[in-house]
């Protein structure tokens, strides 16, 4: 299956993110005035300061040309995954319930988090097992989850582990129709034990096994 | 037409930089300070103020988080 990377400028870990998915797949660079997707399978919205993170944390990106046909791919049914500020960015273009507030304690959080798997059943985390633990880091200023509305959890902080005051320990949300996910904690930099963990690749695998159900001639690429 | 639009985060949710400078305040001997909650000013000149709400809706406020406010500046 192949991967499509967004990056917009000032995104950072969009080459990490690339270097995840060939674990288990292809991967391209998605350029944010890109119209056309290049038949991607699944796409991925990475970390950083898309636009300097002015006004707020994905507020302007989600204005770039290639949020267009990511909305138009995700009513379609494809898989979106954003991390961190593609959480923030899949949040601010309504593709996601909810919003990202600044962490309570107003400082940047850089550590591994124990998180805990809520729902095993969404193509983000077939490859995990409900109530599972994961290690994967978080490093951000802007990842306190909030949410008027229930929403789906797919991923919690473990007790005693929320970083930023995230409401109900929310990690990773859903939306509705499953197919678009995003969470603060990043997996593409948690794919090696050279690193710390590799709980990281298990978001990846899920995806490569979803997309691998839906179409066949995807297996067998 | 010269305005300001002022956001500020909603009631009710929890504004941590307010709560930061409430507590530095008596700090410096100034008692007597409560609500205190920081938002963010912004000034544009604008042709049609009728398109105002929708600027606000669609880019300059989150409305999920924020309130906004438009006032006329001089």
């Amino acid at each position: 299956m192949r991967f499509g990377v967004v990056r917009f400028p000032g995104s950072c870990d969009d080459i990490d993110a690339v270097q995840a998915a060939e674990r288990v797949g292809e991967a391209v660079l998605l350029g944010h005035r890109e119209r056309d997707l290049h038949d991607v399978d699944a796409v991925i919205v990475p970390g950083g300061f898309s636009y300097g993170d002015y006004l707020r944390a994905g507020a302007i990106a989600r204005f770039a040309p290639v949020m267009d046909a990511v909305g138009q791919f995700a009513s379609d049914g494809g898989l979106v995954l954003g991390i961190c500020n593609g959480f923030q960015v899949l949040c601010e273009a309504g593709l996601l319930p909810g919003a990202l507030l600044p962490n309570v304690s107003l400082r940047f959080v850089c550590r591994h988090v124990s998180l805990e798997v809520v729902d095993a059943g969404s193509a983000f985390t077939s490859a995990c097992a409900t109530r599972e633990r994961l290690s994967i880091p978080v490093k951000h200023t802007t990842g306190r989850y909030y949410s008027p509305a229930p929403v789906r959890v797919l991923l919690r902080y473990a007790a005693g582990e929320n970083p930023n005051g995230s409401q109900d320990d929310i990690a990773g949300v859903c939306n509705e129709e499953g197919n678009v996910f995003g969470l603060m904690p990043h997996p593409e930099h948690a794919v090696d034990p050279l690193t710390g963990s590799s709980d990281g690749l298990r978001i990846f695998e899920s995806i490569r096994a979803s997309v691998a159900d839906a179409s066949p001639a995807v297996r067998a690429r | 037409m010269r305005v300001r639009v002022l956001v500020r985060p909603k009631q009710g949710i929890l504004d941590p930089q307010g709560q930061a400078v409430e507590r530095a305040l008596p700090a410096l001997g100034f008692s007597g300070v409560t609500n205190v909650h920081i938002g963010r000013l912004i000034e544009l000149d604008v042709e049609d103020p009728n398109e105002l709400p929708e600027m606000c809706e669609r880019l300059l406020a989150n409305p999920l988080i924020e309130d906004y406010e438009i006032v006329a500046a001089r």
